[in-house]
């Protein structure tokens, strides 16, 4: 799976699973732009793609996704510079956990900005430019809790499960242009994101899975270089699940 | 100079791959050019940064034909300069 001369774009690109996945994409030979807002976390990982791949090109948007005048001029800053975007992954996620007594308005409201919201935005920013385009591949980051639910994780599991059936729409929308849209839902992935969990939930999660251990970034962003690619071209409107046999 | 019809003409040929004999003021945008949601989205787009205008939604709905489009970026650009 090669993307040389392609253009590439990924939301939470500061660490974990975004890294891992603009890397891959400047590993394969894209150029790839860098969203987040941890400014020296994104060099990290443009230093990363750098060493990946002689030549390789990444460049830095430091931005809030939350923030549509943002995303959008992220976006087209990208396309004056790459004079393309073919594949673009809404990574950018949060996660607090609170049983639905206790959980609060803003925290719903957060979490619904930063994993839902900000992938609206996204989807509608890459749009125009792709539809030109005729071509384009889009990966929404979504979870298994986003087809299971998780006590403890209602409004996580509703951002997660919302990304689903955006990405159902948007695939209907814009498939006549030759735009594929397409989810993955990584379950237990070693990152800072789920360093947090109580180990409870980690064993619990781990007891379920088939092949025994945690996923790791890489296992997520080999799979997003998958769905963006041409050994896809007939895949859109789908959700890839990526958690070594937990649901099934 | 050209003129809104012409440059409208313009934009909706490069869109829709059509000949611009088709592209008359009283040809229907989707039934006559055969233009589905999306190119009519499109065509939106384009007119408002060809012309420096903005059409909301509920304007360019009532755009069905190449003179209606004509019209609704005439009153936008003597509106905008006014």
């Amino acid at each position: 799976m090669r993307f040389d001369g392609k253009g590439a774009l990924v939301t939470g690109a500061s660490r974990g699973i975004g890294r891992a996945i603009a890397v891959e994409f400047a590993k394969r030979g894209a150029d790839v732009a860098l969203l987040g807002r941890d400014v020296a976390a994104l060099e990290e990982t443009a230093g990363l793609c750098a060493a990946s791949r002689p030549g390789a090109v990444a460049h830095l948007f430091p931005c809030d996704v939350t923030d549509q005048a943002s995303v959008d001029e992220a976006v087209s800053e990208t396309v004056s510079r790459f004079g393309r975007l073919d594949c673009v992954v809404a990574n950018a996620g949060q996660s607090t956990d609170a049983l639905l007594l206790r959980l609060k308005a803003e925290t719903i409201d957060r979490l619904l900005d930063v994993n839902l919201k900000s992938a609206f935005y996204l989807c509608a920013a890459a749009a125009k430019p792709m539809m030109k385009q005729r071509s384009g591949a889009i990966v929404l980051v979504s979870s298994i809790v986003g087809m299971t639910g998780n006590a403890g994780q209602a409004a996580y599991a509703a951002s997660k499960a919302g990304l689903l059936g955006l990405c159902k729409s948007v695939a209907k929308e814009l498939g006549s242009r030759n735009i594929r849209v397409n989810a993955v839902a990584p379950g237990l992935i070693e990152t800072a994101m789920t360093e947090k969990m109580p180990d409870v939930a980690r064993e619990y999660l781990l007891k379920q899975a088939a092949l025994g251990r945690p996923g790791t970034p890489e296992d997520v962003s080999g799979a997003v270089a998958f769905l963006c690619s041409d050994a896809a071209g007939y895949i859109t409107g789908q959700t890839l699940v990526i958690d070594g046999g937990v649901v099934m | 100079m050209s003129t809104t019809f012409d440059k409208v003409k313009k934009i909706i040929v490069e869109q829709l791959g059509v000949d611009e004999s088709e592209v008359t003021p009283e040809a229907s945008i989707t039934d006559d050019l055969g233009a589905d949601s999306l190119d009519q989205v499109e065509l939106v787009m384009a007119f408002e940064t060809e012309f420096n205008i903005d059409i909301p939604d509920e304007e360019a709905e009532k755009i069905k034909t190449v003179g209606d489009a004509v019209k609704r970026v005439d009153e936008a650009t003597a509106s905008s300069s006014a």
